[in-house]
């Protein structure tokens, strides 16, 4: 009864509101496209700002570092002991923590997170895949601090038994479960990569003769790289950045080694240990952790850009 | 129906049924294949054409619900290759099949042709570029690539890459070429080229063409086959089919009344 009122007495109204764009609808319409593109750009803007101003806070803090450190110094130096009375500052001693951590993770997650991607898109059923994917990706919702403590407590007294000159705390054990945890990146994107290979493709392997291990590999694996690399780039961030396992498992001494079985400190781990001490702020000791930062952020930005660049190359043409 | 004049037969269809789960798309289907003859598919869209050519290399056993029943006996050797103890890939191995897109692999022109020799465990190099340069010449494609045979296929225009596929095809030296469509995304001149090409290869090669298009049925068959609602209503020598069919339904498709 209302709505019928209401109805008859905006019939002109309505008619309009329809039929001419300049109408007060109208008007109000192309105000609030304009709005909500607006804050959709300011939101846009602020990730490209923060990410900016992160680096920019980097550098500059960095500079104050590099003022009383010399760049050769700092990336030639072989021992890393800011807080001595006779300090030093030898990046390399760090970064070979994070190498070796982030190798020994990659070389257990790339080539199982690539057998498993090429089972579940290749060979299972859709019901096993449906079912395996979500316990899958379980490997990386467990939250860091649980690898660390599993690193710690599992693998290493594991890793004991087969050689007891093995250290309580050692790279080789932080980087596996590292790589476990980082399975599922591999696993998951891959995966995706392989699926959105068009069937023709598969298709014309067969017929060929080929079987189903020679299309997966030959074919199929290869259409799918630019996606594929994509998942080794995020594993390979995702390895050099991860800091909670390492400085639980791999030990915080700074050392120079390549030797996974040693114990060692990484960028990450040295940050943390920094940061929760009580160092005054301004303090070269302090500034330390803006230099070993930048230089995590410009290993990572490396790997980004050499992801980008291979996607192009080998982008897939379809 | 089955015309004494096909001698020496390649391949005898018997019987074949053929279901995409409940859908029964071919109706028992019987046909003979004559040697180093063009055997032309034709009919409206969805009568099975596809699917019928699809059942020589086992195609239908890369999805479950696909089933069929019948025999495919293909001659001299007289081997069923719809028997469940023939596996499909050997099967594939005397029969291949070119698709109506261009399908080439994300790899170099050579090692698209010489992948079907190296499924087979080929590594000779002397082999595998004497055999690479055989199929790339009868494809036609040879003059055209073999100073890049080393970069990427997809760098090809689309009827190129079309004979690719032919040389792809032709490389492991089949017995039987299955080709579905293969002009239907190619412009007039890749596709007189592609005509032209079959008729040099049947001099080699047995060839059964799915198509939709009848002028060129009638230009570059020996057989015609027409189908009808996953039916085989009639075959015969093209030209006959083309000037005095035996069936209404044959006439009334070749003179444009449907379809
Ligand atoms: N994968 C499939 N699943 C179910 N039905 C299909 C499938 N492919 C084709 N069909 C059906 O089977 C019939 C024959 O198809 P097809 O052989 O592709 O015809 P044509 O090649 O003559 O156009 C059609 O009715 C089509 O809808
Ligand atoms: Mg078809």
């Amino acid at each position: 009864m209302m709505a019928e009122e209401s109805r008859k007495s905006r019939p002109r109204f309505k008619k309009r509101s329809l039929l001419y764009s300049d109408s007060r609808f109208g008007r109000f319409r192309r105000w609030r496209e304009k709005l909500i593109e607006l804050l959709l750009f300011l939101s846009a803007f602020a990730s490209v700002a923060i990410t900016f101003m992160i680096g920019f806070i980097l550098i500059v803090e960095s500079i104050e570092f590099f003022k009383v450190v010399s760049i050769w110094e700092f990336l030639t130096d072989t021992e890393w002991t800011p807080l001595f009375a006779e300090p030093r500052y030898g990046i390399l001693v760090l970064l070979s923590g994070t190498v070796v951590t982030s190798f020994v993770a990659l070389a257990v997650a790339i080539p199982i997170g690539s057998i498993v991607a090429i089972y579940l898109s290749e060979y299972a059923s859709s019901r096993v895949r449906e079912a395996v994917k979500p316990v899958l990706e379980l490997l990386s919702a467990v939250p860091t601090v649980v690898y660390g403590y599993f690193a710690l407590l599992f693998i290493t007294p594991l890793l004991q038994r087969l050689n007891d000159e093995i250290p309580g705390f050692n790279m080789l054990s932080a980087g596996l479960a590292m790589g476990i945890m980082i399975i599922p990146y591999v696993s998951s994107l891959s995966e995706d990569a392989m699926r959105a290979v068009p069937m023709y493709l598969r298709e014309g392997s067969y017929a060929m003769g080929a079987t189903r291990l020679q299309t997966a590999l030959k074919v199929v694996f290869p259409a799918a790289f630019s996606g594929i690399t994509a998942a080794y780039i995020l594993a390979i961030s995702r390895a050099v950045g991860e800091t909670m396992i390492v400085a639980i498992a791999a030990g915080l001494q700074p050392n120079l080694t390549f030797n996974p079985l040693d114990s060692a400190s990484t960028i990450t781990s040295y940050i943390v240990q920094v940061t929760l001490g009580d160092l005054p702020h301004g303090s070269i000791g302090y500034q330390t952790i803006f230099a070993a930062g930048l230089t995590l952020m410009c290993v990572t930005l490396f790997f980004n850009v050499l992801g980008h660049y291979l996607r192009r190359r080998f982008r897939e043409i379809y | 129906m089955v015309n004494s004049s096909i001698y020496p037969v390649k391949a005898e269809v018997k019987s074949l049924n053929f279901y995409y789960g409940q859908v029964h798309a071919l109706k028992n289907i019987n046909l003979q294949i004559p040697e180093k003859k063009v055997v032309a598919l034709i009919g409206p869209s969805g009568c099975g054409k596809t699917t019928l050519l699809r059942c020589f290399n086992r195609m239908h056993d890369l999805y479950p619900g696909h089933t069929y029943s019948g025999e495919i006996v293909l001659h001299p050797d007289e081997v069923n290759v719809l028997s469940k103890d023939v596996d499909p890939i050997e099967v594939r191995m005397r029969i291949s099949m070119v698709f109506q897109k261009p399908n080439p692999f994300p790899k170099s022109i050579y090692e698209n042709v010489a992948y079907g020799l190296r499924v087979r465990g080929i590594r000779r190099r002397s082999i595998l570029d004497e055999h690479v340069e055989r199929a790339l010449r009868s494809a036609a494609l040879w003059d055209e690539v073999k100073d890049r045979l080393h970069s990427m296929a997809f760098n090809l225009s689309g009827g190129q890459q079309q004979r690719l596929c032919i040389a792809r095809a032709l490389a492991i030296d089949p017995e039987l070429i299955l080709f579905d469509e293969p002009t239907s995304a190619l412009d007039p001149i890749a596709t007189a080229k592609i005509e032209e090409l079959t008729n040099e290869l049947k001099k080699e090669v047995s060839i059964i063409i799915v198509t939709h298009n009848m002028q060129q049925a009638a230009r570059i068959s020996d057989y015609t086959a027409f189908m009808y609602m996953g039916e085989l209503i009639e075959y015969d020598e093209t030209g006959k089919i083309f000037t005095k069919p035996s069936k209404k339904l044959t006439e009334e498709y070749i003179t444009g009344h449907f379809g």
